[in-house]
């Protein structure tokens, strides 16, 4: 039967537009659209107000006069905080990854497990714990005391020292993860061919061991370095003001919003700095994989006296690593204001848990933080499933662009992140369809979904990467629709990058602290600031609980994705 | 079943031409065969089919319908991948129904199609079975099952024995062969493999760089190749220059460089060839049609290699200006040694003129 030509001629057109080179522009705007809105343009804003005043440079020169060093020394400690941080944290990943990989001791299985505990910490619940147990009046150094009879605590974490304990505490991590894969995928016939070759242990070392685990060392520290210059919750509770997240919250808790803005573009600079020297290295470094069927074999600890050793320190090490998480659960039940000078909390009670779901007040943060965190999450994969798949599928002009616009929010600081939409949504704007949305509800669920923007994406377009394209083709060949294969074959194979993304992006937002403690609006309290909230009122109790429920949260999360990714590997081809 | 006509087709990607001004006519139920080395356009050729590629000139053809621009979703093929592309999410039954689902057909009836063609490639048992159960052999059975139970008006297939081992790729071969007879679909198969193509194909397509060589039956290409590449590229044969000394009625006599005679007849050269006295011409002889012992187009000259097959004894025979690949069937003869003098003939019919 024939077409009626003007059909024909419609079908035509659309078809054109469909194959023309350029349609694939059209479907990527939205994606440089939402990363132009609400990265781009705050950053811009923020840039716009650092240079208004009389002088356009005046707040930079401000920043660098040496009249009032306030901020150069800010810029200082923050460097010397990082790099003291990397060094730390470096000698107890990379020790922690060669003991747990090549040695065999008492305990190792349990050390094993509880090494990544840090990581199940949200930063102000992990700052809190250790406050409590090393700080002023902690428990540790009121122990000391009142054993030795002594009339002061003999030492306690604060200033500095205690940031960069905290930061050895939760970044080590980095290191142990990278450095624990590297040694994993080290060849140990190597050091075994440099000994028969007549190489000294300390050779073997230097000549072997420690260039074949640089690359990895190296990331490590760049990321770590970038953390810690962002880091904000730890100089807060410390009370180390002078470093650069610090001088942002008191610029703008003191309304110099100009000079917020322009100490946030100097971090933002130091920042992006790190960024790009790391995506950098990670594209130039190669990974030499030349020994097939590696077998890593532990040496045991033989000696009588090494074995005591290694064993009393495994036992210290697991002390350490579990007494954060412990101590919260033990405030948890203690009665608020009841704990005042004594080494433990005297009064127990079950009253703040049962307050966390009863009370409209107490439980009121807690379902804020669900609903805001939701919201940005559904954001997050929204935006991560498609520019994963125009990552990975489409081809065009400025996909380097796309990746960086994407990694660029995670590298700022979250003070930053937030010192830019303040600059960017305090007044009425298109973007925000016309309202005002700093002390609105949605300005922390835009904070959220910009912070995580890399999350869904990175998981699924690795998943999609994995995805041969010929499984999409064949789908098609059988006359799916692009829609229909999409749903049927796409997603279901991705799916588990999916959900590790979002399930991570969830968490994330539900303890999002830094950023949140400069945007929220007193309506809708995120979890976060609630816990701070609490603990200046001295509800240890409360805020501890609200605590072990974002670790209990967190370690859901990281038991579903465990079980994702051994479920995924059983059914790949 | 439809035919596929190919109209002054070119595909560029980027600076690159994958396919130069291509013409075509696939004629309905025929089982046609895209051949040549890598990179020579024979995919890109299937995928414009397919419509994963769109051509950058030219115009596709379906029966009479144009097709140039439709979505690959909208053409009703079926195509079997190189690697397969099953669904690894479902099992061997869901693969086959998807194409089913699409076209929004009864459960009762998908069933039924599914069964027939499961019995169809011998799959009875595994309906079941999750892709990663399967051997290579039986993926590439439910790849060609799921291509054939929407009934499509044409058959795509992609290198499709190329991931198996050399005795499952001979069965396959014989399998795809009596399902595409039974169903009388008409058949696109690409292949690098000439073997392959000579035995499937009713007619073969060489390519090389994105331009046709040569369209003919099996036959028409080994014994009749246009040009140097099919007759290189097709089988084995041993190419050597002359010039045209003279033309005797049937009889063409033509001389190499260092005055070696060859006589062959007229009608055993390629139609492209003009036949002028003087011309520069290629002779092909095929190691098999070269023969022991004098007679017609006697050569003599010296061994430099010898391997016994068991079929066959290959020689490699040294001349002072070329070397000659010979095949000699194994009749329990002596075998000669590296460095004997070894006498030859070749039949005046064996021989064969090319052009360039």
């Amino acid at each position: 039967m024939e077409k009626p030509p003007v059909d024909s001629y419609q079908d035509n057109a659309w078809v054109r537009l469909t194959q023309s080179k350029w349609f694939v522009y059209i479907l990527i705007s939205p994606l440089f659209l939402v990363l132009f809105a609400y990265v781009v343009y705050p950053f811009y804003q923020t840039f716009i107000q650092s240079f208004t005043g009389d002088d356009a440079l005046s707040h930079y020169k401000k920043f660098f006069s040496l009249a009032s060093p306030a901020n150069l020394e800010a810029l200082w400690t923050s460097l010397y905080i990082s790099i003291i941080s990397v060094i730390c944290c470096a000698i107890v990943g990379v020790t922690m990854a060669f003991l747990l990989e090549r040695y065999d001791f008492p305990g190792r299985r349990l050390l094993a497990i509880l090494v990544l505990v840090p990581m199940a910490l949200p930063p102000l619940v992990g700052v809190l714990s250790f406050t409590f147990l090393y700080g002023d009046s902690g428990i540790f150094p009121r122990a000391l005391q009142h054993l030795f009879g002594l009339d002061q605590v003999p030492f306690s974490l604060n200033g500095i020292m205690g940031v960069i304990v905290v930061h050895t505490f939760t970044m080590y991590t980095y290191f142990y993860l990278t450095a624990s894969a590297a040694i994993k995928g080290l060849d140990p016939s190597l050091e075994e061919a440099a000994t028969s070759l007549g190489a000294g242990r300390i050779r073997v070392w230097t000549k072997v061991i420690l260039p074949m685990l640089t690359p990895s060392i190296v990331a490590s520290a760049l990321l770590v370095f970038m953390i810690s210059m962002a880091s904000y919750t730890a100089p807060l509770m410390f009370g180390v003001e002078r470093t650069m997240t610090m001088q942002i919250y008191l610029s703008r808790t003191n309304g110099n919003l100009e000079m917020a803005a322009t100490q946030s573009m100097i971090l933002s600079f130091v920042s992006i700095t790190f960024l790009i020297i790391m995506r950098w290295y990670q594209n130039r470094r190669n990974y030499q994989n030349l020994s097939k069927g590696i077998s890593v074999h532990r040496s045991e600890v033989s000696s009588k006296g090494m074995k005591i050793l290694a064993t009393i320190a495994s036992f210290v090490g697991t002390l350490i690593l579990i007494l954060p998480i412990l101590v919260l659960i033990l405030i948890s039940f203690s009665v608020d204001g009841a704990w005042k000078t004594q080494i433990l909390p005297t009064d127990y009670t079950i009253d703040h848990y049962i307050a966390l779901f009863t009370d409209e007040r107490t439980w009121r943060p807690i379902w804020n933080s669900i609903q805001m965190g939701v919201v940005a999450t559904l954001g997050n994969i929204l935006f991560g499933v498609a520019a994963a798949y125009a990552m990975v599928r489409l081809n065009f002009k400025g996909k380097t662009l796309l990746d960086i616009l994407i990694m660029v929010p995670w590298a700022l600081p979250g003070t930053v992140v937030a010192v830019n939409l303040i600059a960017a949504f305090s007044t009425e704007n298109i973007f925000a369809f016309n309202q005002v949305l700093i002390g609105t509800f949605w300005i922390l669920p835009l904070a959220y979904f910009i912070r995580h923007l890399p999350l869904v994406f990175r998981s699924t377009s690795a998943s999609l990467v994995q995805l041969d394209q010929s499984i999409e083709e064949a789908a098609r060949s059988l006359g799916a629709t692009w829609l229909y294969t999409f749903r049927r074959i796409v997603i279901p194979l991705t799916f588990t990058g999916i959900l590790a993304g979002t399930l991570l992006a969830l968490v994330q937002s539900l303890g999002e602290f830094v950023a949140s403690i400069l945007i929220y609006s007193s309506s809708t309290i995120p979890l976060s600031v609630a816990i701070f909230q609490k603990l200046y009122a001295f509800k240890f109790g409360t805020a501890c609980a609200y605590g072990v429920l974002q670790i209990c949260l967190i370690l859901i999360v990281l038991i579903i994705s465990e079980k994702l990714s051994k479920g995924s590997a059983g059914s790949a081809i | 079943m439809k035919s596929v006509k190919i109209e002054n087709v070119s595909k560029q990607f980027g600076q690159v031409h994958g396919v130069k001004d291509l013409n075509l006519t696939i004629k309905a139920g025929e089982f046609f065969t895209f051949l040549g080395p890598s990179g020579c356009g024979k995919t890109t050729t299937l995928r414009m089919i397919a419509g994963f590629y769109y051509p950058t000139e030219g115009k596709v053809l379906f029966d009479d319908r144009d097709v140039t621009l439709l979505q690959p979703n909208k053409r009703n093929i079926g195509m079997v991948f190189q690697n397969y592309a099953l669904f690894p999410h479902m099992t061997v039954d869901e693969n086959i129904a998807f194409g089913l689902q699409v076209r929004k057909l009864s459960k009762t009836e998908i069933t039924q199609k599914v069964d027939r063609i499961r019995g169809l490639v011998h799959l009875e048992q595994y309906g079941r079975r999750k892709i990663n159960e399967l051997s290579g052999g039986q993926q590439q059975r439910v790849a060609l099952a799921r291509a054939l139970v929407i009934e499509p008006d044409i058959l795509l297939l992609d290198e499709p024995l190329s991931n198996l081992d050399a005795k499952l790729r001979e069965e396959t071969r014989i399998e795809i062969k009596r399902i595409q007879t039974e169903l009388g679909v008409t058949t696109i198969y690409v292949t690098h493999d000439q073997m392959e193509a000579m035995a499937m194909s009713d007619r073969i397509m060489v390519m090389e760089q994105g331009i046709i060589k040569q369209i003919g039956t099996p036959q028409e290409i080994y014994n009749r190749p246009l040009n140097r590449f099919v007759a290189d590229f097709i089988g084995e044969t041993n190419l050597i220059e002359a010039t045209i000394e003279s033309i005797n009625g049937d009889d063409i006599q033509a001389k190499t460089v260092n005055g070696l005679n060859f006589i062959g007849r007229k009608q055993h050269s390629s139609p492209t060839l003009t036949h002028m006295i003087g011309d520069k011409v290629f002779i092909s002889i095929r190691p098999e049609s070269v023969n022991l012992g004098p007679g017609e187009n006697k050569l003599i000259g010296k061994i430099s290699f010898v391997e016994f097959t068991g079929i066959s004894v290959n020689y490699i025979v040294d001349f002072t200006e070329f070397s000659l690949k010979v095949m000699i069937i194994n009749t329990n003869g002596q075998l000669k040694q590296i460095g004997e003098d070894i006498t030859l003939h070749i039949a005046q019919d064996s021989l064969y003129f090319l052009g360039e």
